[in-house]
């Protein structure tokens, strides 16, 4: 996948850290604003997808790998089952054991900032992953000819 | 029938489309198309049996706690059902990700086939 | 609600044309743009409705879905006639469809506020019914049941009771009543959801690996 133009890659210099910390800050805030580990995690995984679409499959032999995403993927679902184990100690699977706390704040609500910061990472990995996975399949099939179209094109 | 009956009709009809999509035609990409068609359909059409209307000349409420603890009864007075809203949270999300496998799917028969007709893909020779 | 209910039919009804033009439409791109518009008019919907979630969370994934669709159709034009295959399945189709909106338009139809099988009037959902208290007595002792009142639904029973700790609920804390429904009264729905887009996610893995594939290097359709 080759890189698009010149202002396309300064704008995502500009923007993409915007976007992953917007993308942080709806999943740790998720119990007081509206957002959450899902939408989070979606939008953390558009801002990988930016980063990868404008500077070309080179940034991600690196950083941005296939590895990575598996590894973080199965690291977010650990984190999660973990938060429910932790119920046990409640009594039952899944019991929120941490205390309630102040209705609004950032520390409140138990268990339930930690469970979104699992399902964050775990949604932004995966889905990242499926669009590196359809990228990298469709350079490998492309013939010769089309290399070479995709060459002069800027898709 | 009264007024109040029609966003249900519409949202039935949205499912009719949907479905009529996906069993008759032929190209691959609109079965796909008929499938979040039919996802979107029945999200809304879940959602809008939860809808509370709001005391009059305001605006819908929604159930998130904005002003402290203080406000939970005034809430739980006027605010939309937050159970559906739930569900159709965690029915979008798998909507979606299965709408990903899928365009997946059509791609790599795209590639064994080089068309997306399905009626050209019956050649199953071994 | 008069002017929310005309915002909706509006909604509804740009939704419904939108859907038509990306079924009937010969071109693939303007089918998936046509898609794309569906999935922001359900956006606006939810954002109407009062479910702010909702409409953050399809608007974002739609805008996903879009990006990897038009990826891939942009470059695989296809010159198939989208016609139906025969009448046949069309027929089929409409005579299931026929015998549901029977079905339908009977549990639509009438007021439904007395009735348990019929759906409530658009604006007035179970949780505004009250039932008596009774049911929230300890086990064998049913004259120490509190007193008034409770909605005649789980929803309405959260909003009054779930947020602080009192003697009806353990109460969760979170300000976001949505978020705190999802994660610690049905947190076990969020299990079964984060397993199957794990699921969803190896399928599209092991559908577009490499190996093994490398006898199609040719790339040509076997017939």
């Amino acid at each position: 996948m080759q890189g698009m133009s010149l202002i396309v890659k300064n704008i995502t210099r500009l923007v993409a850290g915007f976007i992953i910390l917007f993308g942080a800050y709806i999943v740790l805030y998720g119990h007081v604003t509206p957002g959450g580990g899902f939408t989070g995690g979606v939008i953390l995984a558009s801002g990988l997808v930016l980063v990868v679409l404008a500077f070309g499959k080179g940034f991600t032999r690196n950083v941005l790998t296939h590895e990575t995403a598996k590894v973080a993927d199965s690291m977010g679902a650990m984190l999660f089952l973990l938060v429910a184990v932790l119920g046990f100690a409640g009594g039952v699977f899944f019991t929120n054991v941490l205390s309630p706390g102040t209705v609004g704040h950032f520390v409140s609500a138990g268990t339930i900032p930690i469970a979104n910061v699992g399902i964050g990472v775990k949604v932004s990995a995966g889905l990242f992953g499926a669009f590196l996975a359809l990228a990298a399949f469709r350079r490998s099939t492309a013939s010769a000819q089309e290399r070479a179209d995709a060459l002069q094109s800027d898709i | 029938m009264t007024l109040a009956m029609v966003p249900f009709m519409l949202t039935f009809l949205l499912l009719v489309a949907g479905l009529y999509a996906i069993v008759a035609k032929r190209n691959l990409i609109k079965v796909i198309v008929g499938i979040l068609v039919l996802n979107c359909g029945a999200n809304v059409m879940l959602v809008l049996t939860g809808y509370r209307d709001p005391p009059a000349g305001e605006a819908p409420v929604a159930p998130i706690l904005t002003g402290g603890a203080a406000q939970a009864d005034e809430l739980a007075r006027t605010a939309v059902d937050p159970l559906p809203q739930a569900l159709i949270l965690t029915s979008i999300v798998i909507g979606l990700s299965v709408t990903a496998l899928v365009v997946s799917l059509g791609v790599r028969l795209y590639e064994k086939y080089g068309t997306f007709d399905t009626n050209r893909m019956r050649n199953l020779k071994g | 609600m008069d002017p929310i209910l005309w915002i909706l039919l509006a909604l509804l009804g740009f939704m419904l044309i939108a859907s038509l033009i990306a079924i009937e439409t010969q071109d693939l791109l303007s089918t998936v743009i046509c898609a794309g518009a569906v999935g922001f008019g359900t956006s606006l919907v939810f954002l109407l409705i009062g479910a702010p979630d909702l409409a953050i969370t399809q608007v974002v994934f739609e805008i996903l879905v879009l990006v990897v669709l038009v990826r891939e159709v942009i470059t695989r034009r296809d010159e198939t006639y989208a016609t139906s295959r025969t009448t046949l399945p069309v027929g089929v189709v409409l005579l299931a469809l026929g015998v549901m909106a029977a079905v339908v338009f009977t549990v639509l139809a009438g007021n439904g506020t007395d009735g348990d099988l019929r759906l409530r009037p658009f604006g007035q959902p179970r949780m505004t019914r009250q039932v008596d208290a009774a049911f929230l007595a300890p086990a064998g002792r049913p004259e120490a049941a509190p007193p008034g009142t409770e909605p005649g639904s789980v929803g309405g029973a959260y909003l009054k009771h779930g947020l602080t700790s009192d003697e009806a609920s353990r109460g969760s804390g979170a300000a976001n009543y949505v978020m705190g429904v999802l994660l610690d009264y049905r947190a076990y729905d969020t299990l079964g959801e984060a397993t199957v887009i794990f699921v969803a996610i190896i399928g599209a893995y092991a559908v577009l690996r490499k190996v093994g594939r490398s006898r199609h290097a040719g790339n040509e359709p076997d017939r």
